[in-house]
């Protein structure tokens, strides 16, 4: 929506990425997926769980090679991990052993800004989120919710150009989940980042996103692109019970509800 | 504890006549919690005093009715010798000269050792092909009975401290070595990608998150590894040795000295208790970020 079609800052092209198994063969998690995104965008991904969303987001944040197909980000091939990437796991990654502000800190800490410079810009960040009072804090004396945040503000104190996220809110309760909501689109909306946000809840894709993507069951492809012309500055919670996030829930869900039939199928063969 | 007389304690013209008082204040309910706790520690070292006088007890009547104090000796009579050896010394010097040799051929066994284990451990933890080629070989040495090793140190390195700092490094060095090598290994693969993602290089990732992760693992051994380093100084001492209370427990040996063998025991029961209380404060302070070991569970009131 915000976002000029112009050189896109993240580019695939029929990327595919293979696994060997357990058994001696072979898991196509994707298979020939094309992606662009634009610079500012927010992307979400949806699909059937387990269709290699993830997947996609570990080609992109260089953690792991593509089998095929070519990935670039900011125009250039991955290689190793590329600069100006933010990757935000659907599991805890802090350092339990280390404090809030610590943890805040160690992306710039570790890219070489001066201890004292990182501290600050930690300190700015947590106070961004919302968490701050709660800087000597040890990650087992926080919340789930409270976690995320400093997840968020670990991420984005490296003031990312591309933000992945995969599946950051799964595992937080409803109430939680739709604050969270409404915290990333506000702390993004003060960035120029672009956003990729896999998730399996339509709903959270619909309200965050300028694009909704579709991927078929494994081996996940793109199946359907859908832009998503609510306005913006959005409000989380009412927006889920407004006719137009209804309408565009209907269309997507007609495309995505296939392919989740089809993973129970496939899932329910395997069981 | 009945709920009337701490209602009492509470603001009596607060509480509406008739109407159970559901609350009698939190304080008075933390301090009563504090009070029955109190009052199990207390209970808690009573029987364990008891089980202590009960063992001696009994063994010093056996020992006078029953029992040969000659092999079996008894409670009085190594008393004796512990006092003895601390009011006029030893047959070989002092007594703090003796423990002192000890404890530093310990000390320093299990500072070389830990520090080899952590090292080498952590290393072969990182190092896929280096842990591949090795392992059989590590397996092997430490399948070789480690403590017959202080004759041949001895051989090595004569009947002073060496000898015996070389057979606590030893023993100390295996424990330590796998738990490291097991602690590195176990590191959460997320938080690495986190890090990699945020910039970390590699020697950042070790310093950061090995290093920490496997702490937990390292300290666990470490608790043991004293015992070992503590255990190799003493047969060390006793192989062939001119001080230490290995030493002078193979003297009382030779001498048909139980009471003597009991009192060396003793000693260094000891000495390796207040190891443990040093070992279990540092421990303590290293791993403060840990969850408490009840969780965040809550006591009723």
């Amino acid at each position: 929506m915000n976002a000029p079609t112009t050189s896109p800052i993240v580019r695939l092209r029929t990327a595919t990425k293979r696994f060997a198994t357990a058994s001696g063969g072979v898991h196509v998690a994707i298979r020939d997926v094309d992606l662009d995104i634009a610079p500012g965008e927010f992307v979400a991904i949806v699909g059937p769980t387990g269709c290699g969303k993830s997947t996609t987001l570990s080609l992109i944040s260089g953690l792991q090679r593509a089998s095929a197909g070519t990935v670039e980000v900011q125009g250039r091939p991955v290689t190793g991990i590329p600069a100006g990437v933010g990757y935000m796991f659907q599991t805890d990654a802090m350092l339990p052993w280390r404090s809030v502000l610590a943890n805040v800190a160690a992306g710039p800490a570790w890219r070489g800004t001066p201890k004292a410079e990182a501290r600050t810009r930690a300190r700015e960040w947590i106070d961004r989120v919302g968490l701050a009072g709660f800087e000597g804090y040890y990650m087992h004396q926080l919340s789930g919710g409270m976690r995320k945040r400093v997840a968020l503000a670990q991420t984005l104190a490296n003031e990312p150009s591309i933000l992945l996220m995969d599946e950051p809110f799964s595992a937080l309760d409803v109430q939680t989940k739709a604050l969270m909501q409404q915290e990333l689109l506000r702390l993004w909306a003060g960035t120029n980042a672009s956003v990729l946000f896999v998730t399996h809840d339509l709903e959270e894709a619909i309200v965050l996103a300028d694009r909704v993507i579709v991927m078929t069951a494994s081996p996940a492809r793109v199946k359907d692109d859908f832009p998503i012309t609510l306005d913006r500055p959005r409000a989380v919670e009412e927006l889920r019970t407004s006719s137009e996030f209804v309408a565009i829930y209907r269309e997507i869900w007609a495309s995505l509800s296939g392919e989740v039939d089809t993973a129970r199928k496939v899932a329910s063969r395997v069981a | 504890m009945s709920r009337e007389s701490t209602a009492v304690l509470d603001q009596p013209s607060l509480v509406k006549p008739g109407h159970r008082v559901e609350a009698d204040s939190d304080a008075a309910a933390l301090s009563r919690l504090r009070r029955a706790r109190a009052k199990h520690r207390a209970l808690v070292w009573t029987l364990r005093a008891a089980v202590l006088a009960a063992f001696f007890g009994g063994w010093q009547l056996a020992a006078t009715y029953w029992l040969d104090p000659f092999y079996y000796s008894k409670p009085s009579l190594i008393w004796d010798r512990l006092y003895g050896w601390f009011a006029h010394g030893t047959s070989k010097g002092s007594i703090w000269s003796n423990l002192s040799v000890t404890l530093q051929e310990a000390v320093y066994g299990f500072v070389l050792g830990a520090i080899s284990g952590v090292v080498l451990g952590i290393l072969f933890g990182r190092a896929k092909l280096l842990a591949e080629v090795l392992s059989p070989f590590i397996q092997a040495l430490n399948a070789v009975p480690r403590i017959v090793l202080a004759a041949l140190f001895i051989i090595w390195f004569g009947l002073g401290m060496e000898s015996k700092i070389a057979t606590a490094l030893v023993l100390v060095f295996f424990p330590v070595f796998f738990n490291a090598f097991q602690g590195a290994r176990e590191v959460d693969r997320t938080l690495v990608d986190n890090a990699r993602i945020l910039g970390a290089s590699r020697l950042q990732i070790l310093r950061a998150i090995v290093v920490p992760s496997a702490t937990s693992w390292i300290l666990a051994s470490l608790h043991t590894a004293f015992g070992f380093a503590l255990i190799g100084a003493i047969v060390g001492e006793y192989a062939g040795s001119s001080k230490g209370v290995g030493l002078l427990i193979s003297t009382a040996q030779g001498t048909f000295d139980a009471a003597g063998i009991y009192a060396g025991m003793i000693l260094s029961t000891v000495l390796a208790l207040l190891a443990e209380v040093v070992l279990g404060g540092a421990e303590r302070r290293l791993l403060r970020w840990r969850p408490p070991a009840g969780g965040t569970a809550t006591t009723t009131l």
